[in-house]
């Protein structure tokens, strides 16, 4: 349990840690929070040659707003995002998402950037941004560029980001006004990693028809899955109880979630559909309490 | 790096993890090693005030930066500090090795939230893992500190 | 005895201010000078060859002392069968394999030591232990116990004639058939004990020194059992007991996997004879663990009859015990749950069989409860499903069948006395702290609305306080589990007491000094309790385990002070001029009998006893004492659990708890607490979270903290507590133990309230873990 000799830099500016990047690419492994990456190499299953520190970047880290949108840096800490009055105002979701993240150690060094760069299928900031439509930052010496989340989640601990790309910061569009969201999850402890949740947004009429609405769901494939034939369904119609489990039986259709030692496909395929009924029934409710 | 108050040399191996190097290289052996992988929380330290898991950080990364451990609360002669007398009066610890990890989460939860709630307390200190106490006594501990620091 | 005025009263531990500051002193806390440091090779299949070990490559790696393997062991560690296994109930042993602390030829678990590193460093020991280089050849690995039964299987040692360890019926099935042929129910049942990984949450850690010029042995290690390792070690390393010095400060937890030998034990101790150099070896939690020795592994097959009335008749119990791939030392142990498995109640007969079975996996042995758990699952779970066939209120049956108060010392179907108990008292006080009437209504409400609710009761008993000669003596192969301690006066008053049992939690140097204040009647500030050393104190110690410390360790140290006091009296008697029959020892003062004023303090007597004696009296004053408890000490209780099951996730959560216990007479009430509290929770993670899951191919698949889940605050639920005292008769603190009473008994409250909650969807009976998938799965089957 100790990890495997490797080359480290710490660069103190974006521009040193592109030119890192550039010259080392996969060779190198950039070093966030850690919180996932150093469990990894102590167990020694990851080894990577050359770690490139990026924690002493402080223009990385922030939450600002740029034109209503929600900027996060890439090293924001999930401690930042759980307690910052701006987020809690404007992205209640991402309040709610952020508090199932481990434990809050683990929130405290844990960064915005790593968890999406991670691309843990069972991580809740993923399928929360994937709710909200966010979209990320990514810079290489070369050029920069912006990628939507539906472009940027490849599969299981994949992204879309080439070997010389660093996320720099994730944008995050400001619901309308009225909108509910609701995040919920179930795992084995409290902490732990999901065995099934959903992240939703959704928006009610005066006469209770569903204006908008967004249903992510994590744990349920190699990446945050977005139920849009289930949104499809929803929007427009009445929603009360028998819309909302017809949309979350329509969310999860031909979903196959990966069994584990603590849950089957089957488990968690129902898990996923009690999750998102619950999700959407919460949300709802905070909607018609929204003014 | 600067622990408990006091500058120590940098480490040289960038490998090295902070939780070894604070027990073996610095020799403050309060801060335990429980899992490696950061799930029990006996590591766990203040890094710029904040708990986080010492086994989870390369101590390169500290460099530049405070970090307190369980030695520091009360330093020799001192008394203890009111997580650690609450502790102390609620039978809060058995076998004692997880204890270090639960002080310091606690430190940093009431400094976050003077006053939790026993909804908050059990979410704030869930990160850390006890065999023996059954957490009845670190619930009573930590509403017992919070009054001791009032 | 003097008046007590410690006793009983909550104080405050004196061990907590190191250990609550950071200044414990753990085994890995501690360095020599000169130290290196070793990492174990294991074997990564559960069953295989050796074919070759490749170590050029590691002995080349940056700061190697040395790599070992089996070969280079065999002039320093004895062999072949270094580790001993106790007798324990089980005299027809058949099939009991060999183990030398490394593998030779062949490994039979995943983990077993195929070759040790030592390096400066232990990042550089752990960096050449990857290069070592061994070439294996999978054998077929044998998982599952029934499956290890048959004829024909894979062997989980291909030299050993089957994988039968032992076959033993205590009582044959022919005693039972009257009980069953007149019975007007008999229920069937078979119940899992899944295994569990014990996760002390210190690991272990075995740091050993070897002078080559003394040939002097020092281990430092985190045990529950430091004489018995010195016994095992010095006896392996071909050294007398006097030449080995082990010591184990704090430990962190030991819940039982601290008490047997383990490999390390003898391999660090002789790679330091080997380098000669101070060894240190720190277990990785993923070696914790693999290979910490695992707790139950069994399964029960149950039968039990009775009468229309709740008249309980018959019980027969097979218990199918998953070994691994050695006969754990102690392993044998948990055979004492067919002893025990009719419980707290009147049987008119029972019959039991244990088979003992191996497997590629690692050895079980005792873990916190060892066959007491077991046993009250099996009971309990009995007779709540004979209350659902003869739909008696489970509280009704209970009490129809408790033996009567008047009625102990109760002799129990297999002849074992138990010595004291009012179990209604206790379930009478539990019933009321739960509001059982109240519950049951509101239970009956909330099932109208589909609301999945239970009730569940356990009114367990245990046997603890190891152990009366004529049974521990046969048992371990000659030992008698009795305890020692030695109370040491100085001139000056101070005391120091050395006593046999260990403390890793418990709060014995507390409750201990406690004990002896009263006793002696001396400020407990003055007393000094020592433990962990086999250097200090009488010559053999027994350990701490089996809830043994207090009942048989703490009666050793009264006697060892009342021996301190007949010998303070002839001392008074000089100085008092007065004769010794007349001295009367009270509060801490000798007084002339009559006379109260014409008396000496304590530590007067102290000094004099240092100073010009008449004739025939020996200067000092201390003693020795033996205790060896003239039966076990039965404590019982009634625990009851509300649960709620969410039928869509599975998850089943405790939405109350209470525990009445009964220990006997109590030395700190805040301790006895603590240990309940402690216990239920282990007990909680039994019965919903924990479980070692293997592959077919003999991997562990729940090798982390993660997949090895153990509950965290979150997870356990606030437990009410209270109490009643039946003072135990066999000894004269009239006390029990409670280290092991939350587990022993709160896995059947837990698990019989949720097969209450589930029981209108035809559910009868959930195994532990109740996982949310195993819940889910068994509530879609049954709704099929």
């Amino acid at each position: 349990m100790k990890p495997a000799p490797f080359e480290y830099d710490d660069p103190q500016t974006v521009a040193e840690a592109l030119d890192l990047l550039a010259r080392y690419g996969d060779e190198c492994k950039l070093l966030a929070g850690g919180q996932s990456l150093v469990p990894l190499m102590n167990f020694r299953l990851a080894r990577p040659g050359r770690l490139i520190d990026i924690n002493r970047i402080d223009s990385l880290s922030g939450i600002k707003r740029d034109d209503g949108m929600l900027v996060i840096g890439a090293m924001t800490r999930h401690s930042a995002v759980e307690h910052s009055t701006e987020v809690a105002g404007g992205w209640p979701l991402l309040t709610e998402a952020v508090g199932w993240v481990g434990h809050g150690q683990i929130r405290n060094r844990g960064t915005v950037g790593g968890s999406v760069a991670h691309a843990d299928p069972a991580a809740e900031l993923p399928a929360a941004f994937a709710a909200l439509d966010a979209t990320f930052r990514v810079q290489a010496k070369r050029a920069s560029r912006l990628i939507g989340w539906e472009q940027f989640f490849v599969s299981e601990f994949t992204t879309a980001l080439a070997p010389d790309e660093l996320v720099v910061a994730v944008e995050v569009p400001r619901p309308q006004p009225g909108v509910g969201a609701a995040f919920v999850e179930y795992a084995r402890r409290h902490g732990d990693f999901a065995l099934g949740g959903a992240a939703v947004t959704i928006k009610l009429d005066a006469g209770g028809h569903c204006e908008a609405v967004s249903i992510a769901l994590l744990s349920a494939g190699p990446a945050p899955v977005r139920a849009t034939s289930a949104e499809s369904m929803l929007r427009g119609a009445i929603v009360d109880q028998a819309s909302i489990r017809a949309a979350a039986v329509e969310a999860t259709r031909g979903l196959r979630p990966t069994a584990d030692l603590h849950g089957s496909t089957e488990y968690r395929l129902r898990l996923l559909q009690t999750m998102t009924q619950r999700a959407l029934i919460k949300a709802a409710e905070r909607a018609k309490a929204t003014p | 790096m600067n622990v408990n108050g006091v500058d120590h040399p940098a480490p040289t191996d960038p490998r090295r993890l902070l939780s070894d190097h604070i027990r073996h290289d610095i020799g403050l052996t309060g801060t335990h090693v429980g899992c490696e992988h950061g799930v029990c929380g006996c590591c766990t330290v203040l890094f710029d005030g904040a708990p986080v898991r010492s086994c989870l950080m390369l101590a390169i990364q500290a460099e530049g930066h405070q970090v307190t451990t369980i030695e520091g609360l009360a330093p020799d002669g001192a008394p203890l500090h009111p997580v650690q007398q609450a502790f102390h009066e609620t039978h809060g610890l058995q076998c004692g090795f997880c204890t270090p990890g639960f002080v310091m989460s606690v430190v940093g939860l009431l400094k976050q939230n003077p006053d939790p709630t026993p909804e908050e307390i059990d979410e704030g200190i869930s990160g850390n893992l006890c065999r023996c106490t059954g957490y009845a006594s670190i619930r009573r501990a930590v509403l017992r500190a919070a009054e001791l620091s009032r | 005895m003097a008046v007590s005025q410690l006793v009983g009263a909550k104080i405050h531990r004196r061990e907590d201010p190191r250990l609550i500051t950071g200044h414990g002193r753990y085994t890995d806390d501690l360095t020599r000078t000169g130290l290196v440091h070793l990492a174990v090779v294991r074997s990564p299949h559960a069953h295989a060859r050796i074919k070759s070990i490749g170590v050029e490559a590691a002995k080349k790696s940056p700061g190697v002392l040395g790599v070992f393997t089996a070969q280079d062991f065999k002039d320093i560690i004895a062999g072949p069968a270094t580790h001993p296994v106790a007798p324990v109930f089980a005299p027809d042993k058949k099939v009991n394999p060999p183990r030398y602390p490394i593998a030779r030829e062949e490994v039979c678990y995943q983990g077993e030591p195929v070759a040790v590193v030592v390096a400066e460093q232990r990042y550089q020991a752990a960096d050449a232990a990857q290069l070592v280089d061994v070439e294996y050849d999978p054998l077929p690995a044998v998982m599952e116990i029934e499956e290890a039964m048959k004829p024909g299987s894979p062997k989980a040692h291909t030299d050993q004639p089957d994988n039968i360890a032992w076959d033993a019926t205590y009582v044959p099935w022919e005693a039972t058939e009257e009980a069953f042929k007149t019975a007007d129910v008999v229920v069937k049942q078979r119940i899992l004990q899944r295994r569990l990984s014990p996760n002390a949450i210190e690991s272990r850690v075995v740091m050993a020194e070897y002078d080559p010029f003394d040939k002097r042995l020092t281990m430092w290690m985190s045990t529950q059992n430091p004489h018995w390792i010195r016994l095992f070690v010095s006896g392996a390393l071909g050294m007398g007991e006097h030449s080995v010095r082990v010591v184990s400060h704090d430990v962190g937890g030991g819940f039982g996997s601290k008490i047997s030998p383990y490999p390390e034990d003898y391999l660090v101790p002789a790679v330091s004879k080997l380098v000669e150099r101070p060894v240190k070896w720190t277990e990785t939690r993923t070696e914790a663990v693999q290979n910490a020795y695992a707790g139950r592994g069994q399964i029960y097959d149950v039968e039990a009859s009775a009468k229309k009335d709740g008249t309980l008749l018959g019980m027969r119990v097979t218990q199918l015990l998953d070994c691994g791939a050695y006969i754990g030392t102690f392993g044998a142990f948990q055979t004492c749950a067919c002893l025990l498995a009719g419980g707290a109640y009147k049987w008119k007969a029972i019959s039991s069989r244990s088979i003992g079975v191996l497997t590629n996996k690692i050895t079980t042995d005792p873990y916190r409860g060892a066959g007491r758990p077991e046993a009250t699952h099996v009971a309990e779970r009995m007779i709540d499903l004979l209350a659902v066939e003869l739909k008696m209120d489970p509280v009704e049956l209970r009490r129809k069948n408790f033996p009567a108060k008047e009625e102990f010392p109760f002799t129990q179907n297999f002849g074992l006395v138990m010595d004291s108990g009012d179990y209604n008292a206790s379930l009478d006080k539990a019933l009321k702290l739960f509001g059982y009437d109240q519950m049951r209504r509101e239970q009956a409400e909330a099932r109208k609305q589909g609301k999945l609710v239970g009730i569940g009761l356990s009114t367990w008993i245990e046997i603890c306080g190891l152990g009366p000669g004529a049974v521990t003596g046969p048992a371990t192969g000659g030992v008698v589990l009795s305890e020692s301690a030695q109370v040491k006066v100085h001139p000056a008053g101070g005391v120091s007491i050395y006593v046999g049992t260990h403390n890793h939690g418990q709060g014995n140097d507390t409750t201990h000094a406690q004990i002896a204040a009263d006793a002696l009647g001396v400020p407990i500030e003055q007393i000094d309790i020592r433990h962990g050393d086999t250097n200090e104190g009488p010559g053999f110690g027994y350990g701490t385990y089996g809830s043994r410390t207090l009942a048989v360790g703490g009666v050793a140290i009264n006697r060892a002070c009342a021996k301190v006091v007949e010998k303070g009296k002839k001392v008074a008697a000089h100085i008092l001029e007065a004769a010794e029959e007349d001295i009367v020892f009270d509060q801490g003062k000798f007084h002339v009998k009559g006379a109260p004023d014409k008396s000496k303090a304590f530590g007067e007597v102290a000094f004099a006893a240092y100073g010009q004696l008449p004739a025939g009296l020996e200067q000092g004053l201390e003693a020795v004492a033996y205790f060896e408890p003239p039966n076990f000490v039965w404590p019982f209780g009634a625990h009851i659990c509300a649960v709620e099951v969410d039928a869509e996730t599975g998850n089943a959560q405790i939405t109350k708890y209470v525990a009445v216990d009964d220990c006997g007479n109590i030395i700190n009430p805040m301790i006895v607490d603590g240990q309940l509290h402690g216990g239920i929770a282990q007990s909680i993670g039994q019965a919903l979270y924990e479980e070692m899951v293997y592959d077919q191919d003999g991997q562990l698949r729940s090798a982390t903290f993660l997949d090895y889940t153990i509950p965290s605050m979150n997870e356990i639920p606030n437990i009410q507590l209270d109490r009643t005292i039946t003072p135990s008769p066999t000894n004269e603190l009239g006390v029990k133990g409670i280290g092991e009473a939350g587990t022993i008994a709160a896995t059947a409250a837990i698990i019989n309230a949720i097969c209450d909650a589930v029981s209108p969807l035809g559910i009868k009976h959930v195994d532990m873990p109740a996982t949310p998938d195993r819940l889910w799965n068994q509530i879609k089957e049954a709704r099929k």
